[in-house]
């Protein structure tokens, strides 16, 4: 088995007002990996994917990445953060939004090319200059999705990045996301409430209880790829979709639906 | 039976098409017409009114000046009234830019440390709230004349600046924050790319009040100079026509002042509008 990118080991998080968010979350991701993260709202989904990135720190536990010194970050733009909601520079253009994170990081080398790339990757090229405001909320997306890719990063984290969108560009985007993931062979942690989001997409499904958050379920989502409408109409996508669901509703301590 | 499906393939508009097609974002003839018209009209009917007042009742002018006569003062007095409509002008928008590059650099300052934020903002606030008829005669003794009314249009103009720049540069949006963060921005970066553009808006709105303010300093400190002073500019144009009973050159005098209000308010309304024009709220007109 290959060396985990990123290993959790009973990481916890306490709020100064005193909630308890996560406790003794042990999770390994290894590369290439898809992994979902599944769970009822208020779970510390959203928590955990901020301790990842960096943005909040654990109250206890470790987090030790792949190739860095104990408790050594990753260098800046090796992880791309998709938040929920797009967090554009409303005063900058589309691809200027995009060049951010190659400029913060001082990778002036081929930036255009860069940023012309991820921008195709999401099919805005031709809205390069256009401003945040005059797109639509799917197209934000793919931009703060375009964003997060351009410096390449071995792992992506995303936080509910579609559950603003419509049903039919949620599909759309989903599609984009997989095809990303294939083409690229970037490690994906997606934080997601859709048991039906979760088994579409990822290659592995880890459900969380709730108060405290922590790992209830780690379940192998091995459908062969790639994956498409018929897929989210077939048998076994049903049947896949009700076995995470027993097991969503076995972490929240209700009856199997 | 299937049902029929037309499929109409649109492509989406590219921005440069949309701004090629510049004429749609304007505001229809119809509507600028009764917004310019009006006021006009109602102007001519009061300068009329006005006319008749004083020709009926064959009122001198050091009572109440005709029309006419004003007009005829500021064509006949042009030299001397413009070159003062040019130093009142210069005097307002030099305080104004100081009292910006001031403001907008202790801001960044405030939002830097808040323990200096602490011990200066009570003073910044009491440089507001006295009243600066009251501080003229002050700077007036210890300054030269033409630096004592900079001075006077530089504190009415500092503080809205300050006030509204701080406030712009806490409204940083926190899910950008987070963002800078990840890449681990320097604090130049933060400022410049981060900071001072979310600011922006709150910073305009600002400038547009300090710019009103630095006209009101100016003009106090020349009428507080008076006749005494050796100033220039269109207050002391006034004051000094008011010794003279020379009413005529007075309100002409007056309706220059409001003509420079005038200019730096609609300056103000430009650059704010060529700032924000892509991307602010405030200054996109909604379509519909
Ligand atoms: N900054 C904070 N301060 C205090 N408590 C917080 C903070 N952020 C989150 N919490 C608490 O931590 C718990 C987990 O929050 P989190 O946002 O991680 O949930 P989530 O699983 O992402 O939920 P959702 O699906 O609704 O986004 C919640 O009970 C929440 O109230
Ligand atoms: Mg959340």
């Amino acid at each position: 088995m290959t060396t985990p990118l990123l290993t959790l080991t009973g990481v916890g998080k306490t709020f100064a007002s005193g909630t308890r968010a996560l406790e003794g979350l042990d999770l390994a991701v290894r590369p290439g990996e898809f992994v979902a993260l599944l769970g009822p709202s208020g779970c510390g989904k959203s928590t955990a994917l901020r301790v990842i990135a960096g943005l909040a720190s654990p109250s206890e536990g470790t987090l030790a990445w792949d190739g860095c010194a104990g408790g050594e970050k990753p260098a800046p733009g090796r992880l791309g953060v998709v938040f929920q909601d797009p967090t554009l520079m409303p005063w900058a253009s589309v691809s200027q939004n995009v060049r951010l994170p190659l400029a913060l990081t001082h990778r002036t080398a081929g930036a255009d090319e860069r940023v012309a790339a991820a921008l195709a990757r999401v099919g805005l090229k031709s809205f390069a200059d256009a401003y945040p405001r005059e797109l639509s909320g799917g197209m934000r997306m793919r931009v703060a999705i375009a964003r997060a890719l351009v410096t390449e990063p071995a792992l992506l984290l995303m936080d509910e990045p579609f559950a603003a969108l419509d049903e039919i560009t949620r599909f759309k985007l989903d599609n984009a996301l997989l095809d990303i993931w294939a083409t690229l062979g970037t490690t994906v942690v997606f934080v997601t409430h859709s048991v039906f989001e979760a088994v579409y997409l990822a290659s592995r499904i880890v459900v969380m209880t709730p108060h405290p958050g922590r790992v209830a379920a780690d379940i192998a989502n091995d459908a062969p790829h790639p994956r498409d409408e018929r897929f989210r109409t077939s048998a076994e996508f049903a049947a896949r979709c009700r076995t995470v669901a027993a097991a969503l509703a076995d972490a929240m301590g209700e009856p199997p639906p | 039976m299937s049902p029929t499906v037309s499929r109409t393939v649109r492509r989406p508009e590219p921005p440069s098409a949309r701004a090629a097609n510049g004429l749609r974002d304007r505001p229809k003839l119809g509507e600028i017409a009764p917004r310019v018209l009006l006021p006009l009209t109602a102007l001519g009917l009061g300068l009329a009114a006005w006319e008749a007042v004083v020709k009926v009742f064959a009122l001198p002018p050091y009572e109440l000046p005709a029309p006419s006569l004003v007009v005829e003062t500021l064509i006949a007095d042009r030299a001397l009234l413009l070159g003062s409509l040019l130093v009142t002008l210069e005097t307002a928008a030099l305080g104004l830019a100081l009292a910006f590059v001031g403001g907008t650099a202790l801001a960044i300052l405030f939002a830097r440390s808040r323990l200096l934020e602490a011990t200066l903002y009570p003073y910044a606030v009491i440089l507001q709230v006295t009243p600066v008829v009251a501080v003229a005669p002050l700077l007036l003794l210890y300054l030269p004349q033409p630096l004592a009314v900079l001075a006077c249009a530089w504190i009415v103009a500092f503080f809205p600046v300050l006030a509204n720049t701080t406030l712009g540069l806490r409204s940083v949006d926190h899910g950008l924050v987070d963002l800078f963060d990840l890449y681990g921005a320097s604090r130049r970066a933060r400022l410049f790319r981060l900071e001072l553009p979310a600011a922006l808006p709150a910073m305009l709105a600002g400038l547009k009040i300090a710019g009103g303010l630095s006209l009101i300093g100016a003009v106090v400190a020349e009428i507080a100079a008076g006749s005494a002073g050796a100033g220039s500019g269109l207050a002391y144009r006034i004051a000094e026509s008011g010794y003279r009973l020379n009413v005529p050159r007075m309100v002409a005098a007056l309706l220059l002042l409001s003509l420079a209000g005038v200019v730096i308010q609609a300056g103000l309304s430009l650059v704010a509008w060529l700032t924000l024009r892509r991307w602010h709220e405030s200054a996109i007109a909604r379509e519909r």
